[in-house]
């Protein structure tokens, strides 16, 4: 029983995951993405597509990344030469992503592929009780607790990083020591943007191997909510994602169940969680120094200085 | 002979609507420093970032060490060893010193070898004789402090030119005096130094040459020994009308304003004002000088009901007053003029109309039941626009688009118009040409005239000595003492600036 | 050769609307290429829409059936965005709104046509805003990012009404569907000249009004405005700025609200799953495309609603989804971020010297 939860628990988690990484990414350069919903659903459809065409899972996972790193960049590009606002820009990446993957994948739905299949890590997948729940996941499990601590070691232990997070927090310091901001500003955006679609794809080719119109089911805000309650940190963000995981997990065990508590409900769930935990991640950040980065959501104009 | 290291030629830089630099010319020699002054809105801003890469020039040629070159980013700049500390100081506060000083280093490897850097750091600070801890995050050091860490990313680059702009405006004399000795040693190693400053004082002991730029174009180089205080403020000052600022003589009696032991903290639990206090006479212009951040901010954000103390007393003409918020601290007569114009002292989308009534738009005078009266609204801005000639575009210009001076303008109007007892003016004239800041003396004095109490808080000891009856000092959220213009030395302020009695 | 970007005076008048219409072609323009991906072609398929929502009286009064519910979620919005509140909540608002009018609706036997409708209309009010209130005070109270939360609500309000019409709310009678019972007459609005336009309309164009007169001439409005304009002026002006983020999002909530009820009230009859294609949504971009004003909303409301009718025209003869319209809308969104970048900037060739 248990070991069906966190099985499922992080199963769930791993999408949001992906998602959490790739908005800590963008953020951490000083862009929001609200679009992260929309790239999700981009990444899931194109994931999906390329499977069931090339029969390459790998294909797939390439492709999802690919392209939702390429839309993403529309709203990076929108948000740094054209200076837009991003709370907008992120809401139409949102908009155009729902609208357009359900006009593109209408003919696949109701198309089978054969997902991910678990791979199972010798010896420790024989611990008992958790053992066969952790170790025994498919591919895109493992890489996103890998992705974890590879880039929590690239923003604060390498040249990238540094550089990534003084734009972030201080585009004209950043400029002034020849870092070019927009530049470093693009590839986050086009990286976490990708880590987005990869979690969309993870639903349509290891959680659920279809592809269903809006599959995503607001996951993608999630994640963005995530963001300020990991304050902007890999490793909580993997502590976050489990958490809402846990929660779906859960919610779905009572019902496969058959509580008589209806389903409508216990799906609110998760959006309610969300909103609670962001609520004291809120009141916890307002008290002490913010982790924030300073530029976020502003424009950077070099030749707009005070 | 040292040669000529920085060659600027012809150079123009424009904005939407007006010139900032005009056919500038420049020489800069290894082994010197070199001063640029100017009025406010001379264009030495501009020209600095030009050089730095900030700003790409419209035409003109930038020569180093005799070779043409081409500035387009700061990349470049750095690329030629030229470094500059901004009066916006370009740190990273969450970060700590060292990872800050790392975006000055060159460095090769992916991956940051912390320990190798960490010593190479700590080598080039021994070298220099400074000692600051590199582990602190930014945003807990001093003003002073950051700005040595701003210096040291430049001799950590291995500058060859070093500009400063303003250095001192966010030092104490004493202070200063260290910077510039640094910079003399600094002179010493064949570096050349462009020093910014529109202090006559200090470019009199510090400059080899002085370079005057007014309204956008070059007037004159000067060499050492070729110009006095008095030949520089006249090729500086392109109004040479001085108004005469006549001051009456004025006997104080009546204690209008007592602020007795205040205490208060800002938002990162730091007290801002500790056991403060203060005492204000009906008429007088008390001028209060110190280091930007010893809590004069907060002195004005709790005059003025934007901030709650959490011990202490103020009190007006014999009224506690508290814990009375902003709108009726303005109605028991406080006035404010706030230190950040564009970010407080407006409403930057909406008219100048609607921006003159923002501290009393639901008076009587400009409202009928829930709306506003538009026609009174109009009258009282043809009055005040007028009165204080407020120059603006065009009818219903957002306030945003209007210069700094008449931006300015626009807030003294509307915070005199009610006749105030007490006006809390914070850096009234920072920022301003020198016509408008007289402009503002003039009304200042002019308000004590008819009675008007005015607390002048500044860090121009010049303007301070000029126009207030008596100065106080602040230093770490404490009044140090009061002093009287006439006899006071600026050492003497300096030396309580800094803390010391 | 290199281009170089120069900034300029902004655009103002006539022109700036040129340019706000030129992007919604460019918009049209590159939907048109995705429509051909899906072997659809968009010059007929533009002019199916075109005489569906606008070729007769009929399609001219469906236009206006759809614009109602937009005007009403728009001013709601753009009410918010005026104090630069980003609540893009109105879909759940919306939802909760048509909740209060069907509690009304079905729980309470009401014969005045005139009563019912009244208490429907309070109703939804009080529910629509007291929802759009939660995120209002966390706002004030506690600086919680009313975006997210608002975004999140919208699916808490949606599984409620789910909730209901799947559970206990769910018609007898109604072979199973997720739908409630029909609405007494008493509990309906009127239709005019034989079409589905009914009161609701005009109840829109009022609260246009409303809007406006508020937000240009009271003194609260003012009070909007400084907020809006500059939250640390307004703190200087001694104006209440949690106080008025808390009322501001009521009467965003409110309005939304008002065009559930509008839509049960007038349209539907009913309370059933999915009352609404995204008009909450749709109304993020009417606020923005209309500059935060009244007039502005009701305009583009048209636009849009001659979108959503045109939409369903392709749904019928092209086999399109409805979300198609969210992909113009998102791409009217970012062609409109690049046209008010050239309403103030211009990109100019200079020669490499």
């Amino acid at each position: 029983m248990i070991s069906i939860i966190i099985d499922a628990t992080i199963r769930a988690g791993t999408s949001i995951l992906y998602a959490t990484l790739g908005e800590i990414i963008i953020e951490r350069s000083g862009i929001i993405n609200l679009g992260i919903e929309g790239l999700m659903l981009i990444g899931a459809l194109s994931g999906f597509y390329t499977t069931y065409t090339t029969g390459s899972l790998f294909l797939g996972v390439i492709s999802a990344v690919l392209i939702a790193g390429i839309a993403g960049l529309i709203h990076g590009i929108l948000c740094t030469y054209f200076k837009g606002n991003q709370i907008v820009s992120g809401l139409a990446l949102t908009m155009f992503g729902i609208g357009i993957t359900a006009v593109l994948g209408k003919k696949m739905v109701g198309q089978t592929i054969e997902g991910f299949k678990r791979i199972e890590i010798p010896f420790l997948s024989k611990i008992p009780v958790i053992g066969n729940s952790i170790f025994n996941q498919d591919i895109l499990v493992y890489l996103s607790i890998v992705l974890v601590f590879v880039i929590t070691f690239v923003l604060y232990k390498t040249v990238w990083g540094l550089n990534l997070r003084t734009v972030g927090e201080n585009p004209y310091a950043a400029d002034v020591a020849g870092i070019n901001v927009t530049a470093y500003k693009l590839w986050a955006t086009f990286i976490g943007s990708g880590l987005a679609g990869l979690g969309g794809a993870y639903l349509s080719l290891a959680y659920t191997p279809l592809w269903i119109e809006n599959m995503s089911a607001g996951r993608g805000w999630i994640a963005v909510a995530l963001v300020i309650f990991a304050s902007w940190s890999c490793k909580r963000a993997l502590f976050g994602a489990y958490f809402f995981g846990g929660i779906s997990a859960i919610q779905l065990r009572l019902q496969a169940m058959g509580t008589t508590i209806s389903a409508h409900i216990l799906q609110m769930l998760p959006y309610i969680f969300t909103i609670v935990v962001l609520i004291i991640a809120t009141i916890k950040l307002e008290k002490g120094y913010s982790s924030q980065p300073e530029s976020l959501g502003l424009v950077y104009d070099r030749e707009d200085r005070k | 002979m040292s040669s000529c290291i920085l060659k600027i030629e012809n150079i123009t830089k424009s904005f939407a609507g007006f010139i900032a630099n005009k056919n500038v010319n420049l020489e800069i020699f290894e082994g010197e420093i070199h001063t640029i002054l100017g009025e406010n809105g001379a264009g030495k801003s501009t020209l600095m970032n030009i050089l730095t890469g900030l700003y790409r020039p419209d035409s003109g040629n930038i020569y180093i060490n005799g070779t043409r070159v081409n500035i387009k980013s700061p990349k470049d700049a750095l690329n030629y060893k030229i470094g500059m500390v901004h009066q916006h100081f370009m740190l990273v506060n969450n970060i700590s010193v060292f990872e800050n000083l790392l975006l000055s280093m060159k460095l090769d490897s992916f991956v940051i070898n912390e320990r190798k850097l960490k010593s190479k750091v700590k080598e080039i600070l021994r070298e220099f004789e400074l000692d600051i801890d590199i582990e602190m995050p930014v945003w807990k050091l001093s003003i002073g402090q950051q700005q040595w860490v701003e210096l040291i990313k430049l001799l950590i680059r291995d500058s060859k030119i070093l500009i400063l702009d303003e250095p001192t405006a966010v030092l104490t004399p004493q202070e200063s005096e260290f910077l510039f000795t640094f910079l003399t040693k600094l002179k010493s190693q064949n570096k050349a130094i462009i020093f910014i400053s529109h202090k006559m004082k200090e470019v009199m002991t510090l400059s080899d040459k002085v370079t005057i730029l007014k309204k956008g174009e070059t007037v004159k180089t000067l060499n050492r020994g070729e110009f006095d205080e008095q030949l520089l403020a006249e090729l500086m000052i392109s109004n040479k009308e001085h108004l005469k600022l006549e001051k009456s003589a004025k006997v104080f009696s009546k204690q209008i304003l007592k602020i007795k032991n205040l205490n208060v903290k800002n938002d990162k639990g730091l007290s801002d004002l500790s056991d403060f206090s203060l005492e204000l006479f009906e008429g007088e212009i008390l001028g209060i000088a110190g280091i930007t951040g010893n809590g004069q901010k907060a002195l004005a954000e709790v005059l003025t009901g934007l901030k709650k103390p959490l011990s202490g007393q103020i009190i007006v003409n014999d009224q506690d007053i508290t814990y009375s918020t902003s709108k009726s601290k303005y109605i028991s007569g406080i006035a404010h003029i706030p230190e950040d114009r564009k970010t407080m002292g407006i409403a930057p989308d909406l008219s100048v109309d609607e921006n003159l009534i923002l501290k009393n738009y639901s008076s009587d005078k400009f409202t009928n039941f829930f709306f506003l009266n538009k026609e009174k609204i109009k009258q009282n801005a043809r009055e005040q626009i007028e009165k204080y000639s407020i120059k603006m575009g065009y009818d219903g210009i957002p306030v945003r688009l209007l210069s700094g001076g008449n931006i300015q303008k626009v807030i003294i109007a509307r915070e005199l118009s009610e006749n105030p007892l007490i006006l809390v003016a914070l850096y009234p004239t920072r920022g301003l040409d020198v016509g408008s800041a007289e402009y503002v003396h003039q009304v200042i004095l002019d308000s004590r005239e008819k009675g008007m109490s005015t607390i002048l808080i500044s860090e121009d000891l010049d303007e301070l000595l000029k126009i207030s009856d008596r100065i106080a000092v602040m230093f770490r959220g404490k009044n140090m003492g009061y002093l009287s213009p006439e006899s006071a030395t600026k050492t003497e302020i300096g030396l309580l600036m800094s803390g010391k009695k | 050769m290199k281009f170089k970007v120069l900034k300029k005076p902004p655009v103002q008048g006539y022109k700036s609307f040129l340019t706000t219409l030129f992007s919604v072609i460019i918009a049209l323009l590159i939907s048109g290429a995705f429509l051909m991906l899906v072997d659809v072609n968009p010059i007929s398929a533009y002019k199916d829409m075109l005489i569906e929502s606008l070729g007769s009286f009929y399609g001219l009064t469906e236009t206006l059936v759809k614009t109602t519910p937009l005007i009403l979620c728009g001013l709601g919005v753009a009410v918010a965005f005026r104090m630069q509140l980003w609540n893009i909540g109105a879909e759940g608002q919306l939802y909760m709104g048509a909740f209060g009018a069907s509690l009304v609706a079905l729980h309470l036997n009401v014969e005045s046509h005139f009563v019912m409708i009244t208490l429907m209309f309070l109703s939804s009010i009080f529910f629509g805003g007291l929802w759009a209130l939660i995120p209002g005070a966390l706002k004030a109270i506690y600086n919680v990012n009313e975006t997210i939360v608002t975004l999140l609500m919208n699916y808490i309000a949606i599984l409620w009404v789910d909730f209901l019409v799947y559970g206990a709310w769910k018609d007898p009678k109604g072979f199973n569907f997720p739908l409630s019972a029909e609405f007494s007459s008493a509990a309906r609005l009127s239709e005019y000249f034989d079409t589905r336009l009914h009161t609701g309309f005009f109840i829109a164009l009022v609260c246009a009004l409303i809007v406006y007169l508020l937000i240009e001439k009271t003194i609260w409005g003012y009070e909007i405005k400084v907020i809006g304009s500059n939250s640390k002026a307004a703190a200087y002006a001694g104006i209440n700025i949690k106080k008025n983020i808390m009322l501001v999002m009521f009467i965003s909530g409110a309005l939304s609200a008002i065009a559930g009820f509008s839509e049960l009230a007038g349209v539907q009859h009913r309370l059933q799953h999915a009352i609404s294609p995204g008009y909450g949504y749709t109304a993020i971009i009417i606020a923005w495309l209309a500059k935060r004003s009244a007039l502005g909303v009701v305009l583009v409301s048209f636009l849009m609603g001659v979108l959503f009718v045109g939409g369903d025209s392709m749904q019928i003869y092209y086999q399109l989804p409805v979300a198609m319209v969210s992909v113009f809308q998102g791409l009217i969104l970012f062609s409109l971020i690049v046209a008010e970048f050239f309403k103030e900037h211009k990109i100019i060739m200079v020669k490499q010297q």
